[in-house]
């Protein structure tokens, strides 16, 4: 072995340490709701290669609104699927779409994109 | 698309000391931050309001408000005083979530005809640059190009690939890193990113290759036709997509967009939207059935195919309920309307139909577990790939090859297939099921579906018609059959047993050629599963089944006894009727086998499915109802209460059951059975606990829900079988784990090909279900 690769052969593995770092352990933002006169809770989310905020924390039991704003044309965030509340949703590129639902038990809710690569997660306490 | 705005569309009139309302406006013009706060202080300041938020990235105000004080128009003359546009959405009267979202296909008609141009630049450049990257396979024509000025020409070639056809890639790799999350586009983007910097070194600064022995060779060529190929897979995967919810859209599509309404004594056009509870409506032959409701006038036949998907016209008269989206066949008539908006059949259909959409396949869990650290895990097996063949390639060739099997693991990687592989069978599978009337809850109703092995069948009103009628009416010696029926139809009037009906039925035929005048029932008891007793004209009347008379301690009589003896032979349902704790008469009661039982049930055993039926009838009816169908095994004599336990008794045995029903007596046992089928467009109640609701009411919906079911669970398996074996088979091979052993490498172009290909495969896989009938 050269210089050469014993250089690559380090530098890669140190880069596949970071890149496991970078999207698994890496901590998320969390967001919590703000419920409006209505005791809707409304949050809005950026969707833009991803969902910020990604972690939502919402109240159990108060109905909660979800706005997407779907920021890009990229084909991978077009749809929105909330599972456990049985929501699929397009996302129309530059355009805000409203979801609601009511969270009637506390646990981690995932949301996805259509494929399931983008996520995120709503936390009824 | 929902819009809080329709949602929160303010009645015209409120009277002042009313609650808060809140509203939201969406605002256009803002484009900055001061916009926003400045949008926002404006609504604050004006009389009336209470709070106001504006949310710029979603372009919209929240306003609170006195709607007493101020209104909409208040608001947005605030909003447009302070140089800002409220934009207003066609917010229809009534809600109307069918309305054909034609702004939204508008714009996805726009998007995919930009990826279609994307396509074709990135095509044709790169049909240009492969021959041109392969002149050295003709040394002599090399002689006469220098090698630096081809490089250049290519790079050249290469850029509006990159930029223009490519470009959403790397934003939406950039937008996804900022996020911490990677998808497709991530993989594409470092693949096809790297190769060309690699290319771009070598062109701008070839000597540096040079003094460190190696040759500058570019990859602009496998740049582009990546890019190429991967649009193509887009684009074929976007035209596949907007098939499986073409059954939905044709769906929707079948609303109908006017409707010829009375107004104030005048026939009048006006838009769906316009009609509202209440209103008549007029309808003439070929005319579609605007909204839902009763008829008041008219007779006609009218095509309910689109709902039920019974292909034969319905027969409707006064008082019958008509739906909307049905088509009008011979006669004209008028109806008042029942329902609008989301409300109606049609409405309600789509509804359920999208949020089966929108369901997760239990089955589908270890995929989503496998997509969610897919992209990373590649790109770490990419680099190892590097630093392997970085290790271990003889010196000349190492940084080439290193390269080339780092972009081929990183572009055949296809985490699509992972996503797409349920969701599509899905879509298609349920989009189907409505066309045939047959309405999938969710995705793990589907899956139960597939479980099944055990079909239980309520007879009444699923193998039957369930609406019975009476064929003999013996009295005892001595009672005349004139006086007697009264006295039974006024206690049946007030069951809701269907055998009541069909008593009460029975007596009003014969009274209207004797004319007695109906007398009333008072302490009515319903005996549930036995029948029903009640006091008229002061004497006790108890009519029901043997086990009624037998709890009340009545005796048959030796004539009657015999009469039943012979009812029951012939299949009868047999009522004992008793009065002053008498046994007076029997009524036989048939309730007929529908044509289509028998064949659908032998569909249900073709399927490998053991049928079993149960009733609250007797054992003689029952037996000779099941020979007539072809059902072996049955339970008699069921009450009402113990059908859930007849459920879980075959459960027991260790099958999978679905179990099929029609009414509220059912709801327990389909909320038992492992499936639940509710049948005949059902009642509220038995949908909510039906896995899958029939529209039509014959059992050939039940197999055709059993078999699509399975068809659709078959299609998800293939498909996701496949695009585990995809990927697990491709990624090793782009690594280069066949070079040491076959000398095989996989070129990142053949790679960009199957990945594209592999997703569309999927596809295609699913929209195949839409071939399905019942016959196969």
């Amino acid at each position: 072995m050269d210089a050469s690769q014993i250089i690559v052969t380090l530098l890669g593995t140190g880069l596949i340490g970071f890149v496991g770092w970078f999207f698994f352990a890496a901590p998320h933002r969390v967001a919590t709701a703000v419920a409006d006169g209505g005791g809707v809770q409304q949050v809005a989310i950026q969707v833009q290669g991803g969902y910020s905020p990604d972690v939502i924390e919402v109240a159990l039991g108060q109905p909660v609104q979800l706005h997407f704003y779907r920021n890009e044309t990229a084909g991978c965030s077009e749809e929105l699927l909330l599972p456990d509340f049985g929501i699929r949703r397009e996302l129309p590129a530059f355009q805000t779409t409203t979801v609601e639902l009511r969270p009637d038990k506390p646990g981690t809710y995932p949301f996805t994109c259509g494929m399931g690569m983008l996520r995120g997660s709503l936390l009824v306490r | 698309m929902s819009t809080p705005a329709a949602t929160s569309a303010a009645p015209a009139s409120t009277s002042p000391g009313a609650p808060p309302r809140t509203e939201t406006l969406h605002i256009e013009g803002m484009t900055c931050a001061s916009c926003s706060n400045f949008v926002e202080r404006a609504l604050s300041r004006t009389p009336g309001v209470l709070r106001a938020t504006v949310n710029l990235a979603a372009e919209k105000a929240t306003v609170e408000y006195t709607p007493g004080q101020i209104d909409h128009a208040g608001l947005k003359a605030a909003v447009e005083q302070a140089g800002y546009q409220v934009f207003e959405p066609q917010a229809p009267a009534a809600p109307n979530v069918l309305a054909a979202d034609e702004e939204l296909a508008e714009r996805k008609a726009r998007t995919y005809l930009d990826l279609k141009r994307r396509f074709q630049v990135a095509v044709v450049l790169a049909v240009i640059i492969m021959p041109l990257s392969m002149l050295m396979l003709w040394p002599a024509l090399m002689a006469r190009i220098s090698m630096p000025v081809l490089n250049y020409g290519l790079l050249l070639l290469t850029l509006p690939v990159l930029l223009y056809s490519g470009r959403e890639f790397y934003v939406s790799a950039w937008n996804g890193l900022r996020h911490r999350t990677a998808s497709m586009d991530t993989l594409i983007a470092v693949g096809t990113g790297a190769a060309f910097l690699y290319s771009l070194a070598a062109t701008v600064a070839p000597g540096f290759f040079q003094r460190q022995g190696l040759a500058p060779d570019v990859y602009y060529d496998t740049t582009a036709t990546i890019i190429a190929l991967i649009l193509l897979g887009k684009v074929l995967e976007s035209r596949a997509k907007a098939k499986t919810s073409a059954a939905i859209k044709a769906l929707i599509g079948l609303q109908a967009k006017t409707a010829r309404v009375l107004r104030g004594g005048q026939e009048v056009d006006v838009p769906l939207e316009q009609v509202r509870h209440g209103d008549e409506v007029l309808v003439r032959p070929g005319e579609k059935v605007a909204t839902d409701g009763l008829i008041l006038e008219g007779r006609s036949a009218l095509d309910e195919s689109m709902l039920t998907g019974e292909s034969l016209p319905v027969e409707k008269s006064v008082g019958d309920q008509v739906f909307g989206a049905t088509i009008n066949k011979t006669g004209s008539f008028r109806f008042r309307v029942s329902q609008v908006g989301t409300n109606t059949v049609l409405a309600q259909i789509v509804k359920l139909v999208e949020d089966a959409q929108g369901s997760r396949a239990p089955i589908q869990r270890l995929a989503d577990k496998i997509s969610a650290v897919f992209v990373p895990i590649v790109i770490m097996l990419a680099i190892a790939t590097f630093v392997v063949w970085f290790a271990l390639a003889p010196a000349g060739q190492r940084l080439p090859l290193a390269l080339v099997n780092f972009v081929a693991v990183l572009i055949i990687a296809c985490p699509c297939a992972l996503g797409l592989a349920t969701p599509t069978a899905i879509m298609v599978g349920t989009g189907l099921g409505a066309r045939h009337g047959v309405l999938i809850r969710n995705a793990e109703a589907l899956e139960k579906a597939y479980q099944v092995d055990t079909v239980l069948l309520d007879k009444t009103g699923t193998i039957t018609k369930g609406e019975p009628a009476v064929t003999e009416f013996i009295t005892a010696p001595g009672t005349a059959p004139a006086a007697l029926l009264p006295l039974l139809a006024a206690v049946e009037r007030r069951s809701e047993h269907p055998l009541a009906a069909a008593v009460v039925r029975y007596a009003d035929l014969q009274q209207q050629q004797v004319r007695t005048a109906p007398v009333e029932a008072t302490d009515f008891v319903a005996h549930e599963g036995r029948g029903a007793g009640a006091t008229v004209a002061e004497q006790t009347v108890l009519i029901g089944n043997r086990r009624l008379l037998d709890e009340h301690n009545i005796m048959l009589g030796s004539e009657l006894e015999l009469a039943a003896d012979g009812l029951l032979a012939q299949a009868r349902t047999v009522l004992y009727a008793a009065v002053a704790g008498r046994a007076v008469a029997l009524v036989g009661v048939a309730d007929t086998v529908r044509d289509t039982s028998e064949t659908a049930i032998r569909q249900l055993q073709s399927q490998g499915l053991e049928v079993v039926m149960m009733t609250g009838d007797n054992h003689q009816t029952a037996e000779k109802v099941a020979a007539q169908v072809g059902i072996s095994r049955f339970y008699a004599e069921v009450l009402p209460a113990d059908k859930a336990g007849k459920v879980q008794q075959l459960q027991a045995e260790g099958r999978t059951v679905a179990m099929v029903g029609d009414g509220i007596n059912d709801a327990p046992a389909l909320a038992r059975a492992d499936l639940g089928l509710a049948m005949g467009a059902g009642t509220d109640v038995a949908m909510e606990a039906a896995g899958i609701t029939l529209m039509r009411s014959d059992l050939q919906g039940v197999a055709t829900a059993i078999a699509l079911s399975r068809q659709t669970v078959r299609t998800i398996r293939q498909n996701l079988f496949f695009a585990f074996i995809y990927n697990a088979l491709g990624i090793p091979i782009a690594a280069g784990l066949l070079y040491p052993f076959t000398g095989w490498l996989l070129s990142p172009m053949l790679a960009a090909a199957a990945m594209a290909l592999s997703s569309v495969s999927v596809l295609t896989n699913s929209l195949r279900l839409r071939g399905f009938s019942i016959e196969k």
